[in-house]
């Protein structure tokens, strides 16, 4: 094997760089893989696919972690399901940490501010799902 | 064609050292501590021992480590790491090769001194690109998330979550040994700093030193030594995910599956069980693992845990030594329910005794939530 491979991990942050949140389904089973991966582990099948994820989801767990100002503050980590299907680990923007709820409606921005881009959400117009 | 592993192995012996601070010792040399103190209980010394099993947060090959540093020659060596989880996971190899006649004696330790080098819970696993740049408090945010689930879910209150805090501490005030035995109220628990909702300091386990080990022999051979043998009758391990996100219900751990195989090659049901041993890394864990264990419904492990339920002289003794909670947690607890369930099993329990146990369930966690193992031991007499 030799020149430039880019497996899925790799892949999925360059495109967030270009702006675009992209989502893996599976070919043969149709399910959503995320995080991304060489094979789906629903059916096995090595057929995925990159489509443009929906940015909608809804909010399946939420914790307020409280830090020491200097060590981030108070802020929200939350699990996300996507309206295709599949999950993820991000944090709710645009409301106080406390107020992100269980079922609340998300869409999801990409966040450039740091080092990598970031999948983040906030509140969809009205916030209920 | 199968064969059954219930009742081939038995613990011979059991130590643990410095549970607390060892300020001053490396981790093989708390191991150590331990390792001397399970071998004696048992009658034997380090050259007695043909299988080496252990686990270091800080030395990947620590079964290597851990044979020189007592100059043991093992025919079988396993260093594998599945999170809290693995010493447990050991005991299950350690059955199958003693069985097989690849190995004998088997000495299992752990030891850490993470509380005295760096005063928080250590991880040895690179940080996940999917997760870390949200900056999640691991491994704590992950059963925060779990418990916020659960009360979503099943209505579990933040008062029946401080109850098993509560609790571990009424147990832990019984056990000598324990790190931390002032007495603990629901009010400390809810006012205590509050580090990831809806846990405060007080829902998660204590950072600690210490070390422990346990010496597995057949069941034949520790007949014949000091100790009553502590029967393995049943042994188990599941799991589902790594990763908090890819938990598929954050309500529903793998020892659903683990529980019930371990008890199905043990012949007995969760009712049968004199004392239960659960990792309680965090206070949730104890309430899920009594519904995935059979204990009750899932769902009503809140309500099961309430008025004291799980505290001495309630209607279930819950990790008796005072769990990761308030006895120790040095980065990997599983060695100490299963030590635990052990002293509890030979009478050896002192004030924190539970009168004529029998059976016991010893149960540990790796991971968040991830690695499930199920051991069940006993008494000659539930052989």
């Amino acid at each position: 094997m030799s020149g430039q491979i880019s497996g899925p991990e790799q892949t999925y942050f360059d495109h967030l760089a270009q702006g675009e949140f992209m989502l893996q389904h599976c070919g043969a089973c149709a399910k959503v893989v995320f995080y991304p991966r060489a094979i789906c582990p629903h059916c096995s099948a090595d057929a995925l696919e990159w489509r443009p994820a929906t940015g909608r989801g809804t909010v399946y767990s939420t914790s307020v972690v409280r830090q020491r100002p200097e060590k981030g503050g108070v802020y929200n980590v939350a699990l996300i399901d996507f309206a295709e299907g599949g999950r993820m680990m991000s944090r709710v923007n645009g409301i106080a940490p406390e107020a992100v709820s269980i079922g609340m409606a998300v869409v999801a921005e990409i966040d450039s501010s740091g080092e990598t881009p970031l999948v983040v959400f906030r509140p969809a117009d009205g916030g209920a799902s | 064609m199968s064969r059954s592993l219930r009742g081939v192995a038995a613990i011979a012996g059991v130590g643990t050292f410095g549970l607390g601070e060892c300020p001053g010792l490396g981790e093989f040399e708390i191991m150590t501590g331990a390792v001397q103190a399970a071998l004696a209980e048992a009658g034997l010394t380090p050259a007695d021992v043909d299988a080496v099993f252990c686990t270091s947060m800080q030395q990947n090959m620590g079964s290597l480590t851990l044979s020189e540093y007592l100059g043991i020659r093992p025919k079988f060596s396993d260093s594998s790491v599945i999170g809290g989880s693995s010493n447990l996971a050991h005991l299950l190899t350690a059955m199958m090769a003693i069985e097989c006649g690849v190995c004998d004696v088997a000495l299992i330790a752990y030891a850490s001194n993470q509380r005295t080098i760096s005063g928080r819970l250590v991880s040895s696993s690179r940080p996940d690109p999917y997760e870390a740049p949200y900056n999640p408090r691991q491994p704590i945010t992950s059963y925060a998330l779990s418990a916020a689930r659960h009360m979503h879910e099943y209505g579990t209150t933040r008062e029946q979550l401080a109850e098993v805090a509560v609790a571990a501490r009424a147990w832990a005030g019984l056990n000598p040994e324990a790190f931390v035995r002032d007495p603990l109220t629901i009010a400390d628990v809810l006012s205590a700093r509050p580090i990831s909702d809806p846990f405060t300091v007080r829902d998660c386990c204590l950072v600690t030193d210490g070390g422990g080990a346990i010496v597995v022999t057949s069941a034949e051979r520790a007949k014949d030594l000091p100790k009553p043998r502590v029967n393995v009758l049943g042994a188990a391990m599941a799991h589902w995910h790594r990763y908090i996100a890819n938990m598929a219900d954050l309500t529903l751990t793998a020892a659903s599956e683990s529980g019930p195989r371990a008890y199905e090659m043990a012949g007995v049901g969760a009712a049968d069980f004199d004392v239960v041993e659960v990792y309680d890394a965090f206070t949730i864990n104890t309430i899920m693992f009594l519904e995935d264990l059979g204990f009750c419904a899932k769902g009503e492990g809140g309500g099961f845990v309430e008025d004291g339920a799980i505290a001495p002289g309630g209607k279930l003794a819950v990790n008796t030594n005072g769990g990761g909670l308030s006895c120790c947690h040095p980065g990997m607890y599983g060695m100490f329910p299963l030590i635990e369930a052990v002293r509890q099993i030979r009478g050896d329990a002192g004030e924190r005794q539970i009168d004529g146990a029998e059976l016991a369930l010893a149960h540990g966690n790796g991971g968040v939530f991830s690695s499930q193992v199920s051991v069940v031991l006993g008494t000659d007499a539930t052989l």
